[in-house]
């Protein structure tokens, strides 16, 4: 078992045809994901390795049964790729796309209300599920097979914290990489909904970071909620109000939005928090030793 | 971004939303003529890129031109809360009724809009949040919907009955510069209604959305009127992720997390990042050596902490690339490097056979963290 991504995943990649599209959809095909379509407007009818590629999302889905979509498609693009997703029935949307407006994600957003279309990302290095499926830019090399779900807004910090679990040993049975912008789809709530009902997850790693209110409003999500141990990491202690931090929903705005106020509120909640990312991994093997 | 107040003005014009006479000045003596254009008396107001002007002595009524030129001296001649000061608005005084607050802001938590409104102006809305929040309108919109009659209803029964029109047309305006310039907040406190009850933005506070700068030409054009700092602009120039910092380690890291991280683990290890510099995926040779020449040439930078996760791109790649980079650029401080994950070992080999008279290889991020923090400290 598994959440998000899994045996049943059957992958449609939006943009298939760029230089990142197809580099990542052939890696996430060789570490063992069925990846059935691609989709690029005009180029129906040709194929990527294989991959038959379809002009619309509906002709994908309607032809290979695909369940799944990961989004490649460039910033100015990428909304209408999401909407198209949705609309066609597609499940799970994954959209790794880096730098779409805000504006066009609320208006995604607002649009997913009333579908069952679940959306990750975007600005996300996506979704593994180690040994079985990788929809995503996840290293599938540094991940192992295991019982630890993993959650976090930070793709590089999920890499950092994986390889050092798996150097003690401890395999992963999901890791979703939220992704770092402002408006986004599952977070960190849906995630912990998802490995508290999954039986094959026995604890949960949170990564957070400064900027909005995600991490606060998991805390008290935990604290009523979760009944798995939860171990957290939050990064941007040292980050200065008002400069944004790489990732475009990492900003302290005003009072609101501190490392420091996020690591305190899941504290509160009874959640271990690591001081630094190396931290992490020697709590996990404490608490399953226990 | 977050414009200048005269330039969230240009906005509020271009969408028939009533500002003041202003005139942007850039000397002293500007701002004095300025003033005699606007009558003999006006206001000066510092053009910064931060918030707490009127408190703070950045906003001043002045009744004369002369006084206009003293007062935009003063604001010239000392930063504004860390921020150089390059222009002033010098505007109009106007008749003034009764003041108000009103903003739009993107709401991260239920990602839609969030429209405020409240019948005080001038007014701090954080404090007025948590102290008072009966007097404070909130309703959030949803930008499929778009703003709707009930939205401007309920948020202008707060004011007196015959401010209500005049400020519903101004919300209404708002609402279409949203959208159009994909703003991520628009703030006018006050917005104030004038004697003859038509209502006038006072301020202006905009913040445009950087992602959408690709439908903004003439928006992103105005960022070269910001004061940068000379090594943010070279990091900008080399389309880095660059924030400067105040400490004396500098950091280069892949992935905003991780960098983020570093900062961190470098503060408690007792030392102080002088800057934040992701170089996202590729560790290439090109990307390590404008880095770091970004990073040296900040001169408080008395240590260097290359701190790289190797995922897809391999570390034995990123040591290569690191020596590489040393190659055209002369090193002056040490460089604590840390190489983690992908093929670590044989990036790790590659730089103890180098063997690279500045390079000091450590293999935790704790380590190294600590390690920068004590070369650092040893050669202030």
């Amino acid at each position: 078992m598994s959440v998000l991504v899994g045996g049943d995943t059957r992958l449609l990649v939006q943009g298939i045809t760029g230089s990142e599209g197809t580099f990542h959809t052939l890696r996430n095909r060789d570490y063992g994901t069925k990846v059935v379509a691609g989709v690029t407007p005009g180029k129906a009818g040709q194929q990527v390795d294989g991959i038959p590629v379809f002009d619309t999302v509906a002709d994908a889905v309607g032809e290979t049964g695909a369940n799944t979509s990961m989004v490649f498609v460039p910033p100015r693009f990428a909304a209408e790729a999401i909407l198209e997703a949705a609309d066609a029935g597609v499940g799970l949307v994954v959209a790794i796309t880096e730098g779409i407006p805000v504006k066009d994600m609320a208006q995604v957003h607002s649009f997913l209300k009333g579908t069952t279309t679940r959306l990750v990302g975007p600005n996300c290095p996506g979704v593994i599920t180690p040994g079985v499926a990788n929809v995503g830019i996840i290293p599938g090399e540094v991940c192992l097979p295991g019982r630890v779900g993993f959650v976090s807004r930070s793709g590089t910090l999920v890499y950092q914290i994986v390889y050092e679990l798996t150097s003690k040993g401890i395999g992963q049975s999901t890791c979703i990489g939220m992704g770092g912008d402002p408006v986004h789809g599952v977070g960190f709530i849906e995630a912990l909904r998802l490995f508290e009902d999954d039986p094959d997850t026995d604890l949960i790693i949170l990564t957070g970071e400064i900027g909005g209110d995600d991490e606060e409003r998991a805390a008290a999500f935990i604290d009523g909620d979760v009944s798995k141990p939860v171990v957290a990491y939050i990064a941007g202690f040292e980050a200065p109000p008002g400069k944004r931090m790489g990732h475009a929903g990492a900003i302290v705005t005003g009072s609101t939005g501190t490392a420091a106020a996020k690591a305190a509120a899941l504290e509160a909640a009874g959640v271990e928090v690591a001081r630094t990312p190396s931290q992490v991994a020697h709590i996990v093997a404490g608490r399953l030793r226990r | 971004m977050d414009l200048f107040e005269h330039m969230g003005k240009d906005l509020f014009r271009a969408h028939a939303i009533a500002t003041p006479r202003g005139i942007v000045a850039t000397t002293p003596d500007e701002a004095g003529l300025a003033t005699v254009e606007l009558g003999g008396r006006s206001v000066v107001k510092v053009q910064v890129q931060v918030g707490g002007r009127g408190r703070g002595g950045g906003v001043v009524l002045v009744d004369s031109p002369e006084r206009a030129v003293e007062e935009a001296e003063r604001m010239f001649g000392a930063a504004f809360k860390d921020h150089t000061v390059t222009q002033v608005l010098v505007e109009e005084l106007l008749p003034i009724a009764r003041e108000f607050y009103t903003s739009m802001v993107l709401d991260r938590s239920t990602g839609s809009y969030l429209a405020m409104m409240t019948a005080e102006g001038g007014v701090d809305i954080e404090t007025l949040a948590v102290e008072h929040p009966g007097e404070l309108r909130r309703v959030h919109v949803d930008p499929g919907l778009g703003l709707r009659a009930w939205h401007v209803r309920q948020l202008t029964s707060v004011l007196p009955l015959d401010a209500r029109e005049g400020v519903g047309d101004v919300l209404r305006k708002m609402w279409g510069l949203v959208l159009e310039a994909d703003a991520t907040l628009v703030e006018i406190n006050p917005l104030v209604q004038l004697d003859d009850g038509s209502v006038v933005a006072l301020d202006a506070k905009v913040t445009i959305d950087d992602n959408a700068m690709f439908r903004h030409a003439d928006i992103e054009a105005l960022a070269s009127q910001f004061p940068i700092d000379p090594v943010e602009q070279r990091a900008r120039d080399a389309d880095l992720q660059y924030v400067k910092l105040d400490g004396e380690v500098g950091i280069i890291g892949n992935g905003a997390g991780l960098v983020m991280s570093t900062l961190d683990v470098v503060a408690q290890a007792g030392g102080r990042a002088a800057n934040f510099l992701d170089i996202g995926g590729g560790a290439s040779a090109d990307t390590m050596s404008t880095s770091l020449e970004v990073i040296l040439s900040d001169p408080a930078v008395k240590a260097v902490f290359i701190n790289i996760f190797g995922g897809i791109t391999r570390c034995d790649v990123v040591a290569n690339g690191i020596l590489e980079a040393l190659s055209r650029v002369e090193a002056t401080v040490p460089l604590v490097v840390r190489l983690d994950g992908t093929n670590a070992d044989e990036g790790r080999a590659i730089l103890a056979v180098a063997s690279h008279p500045k390079i000091v290889p450590v293999a935790t991020m704790d380590e190294a963290a600590a390690e920068a923090a004590r070369v650092a400290g040893a050669e202030a």
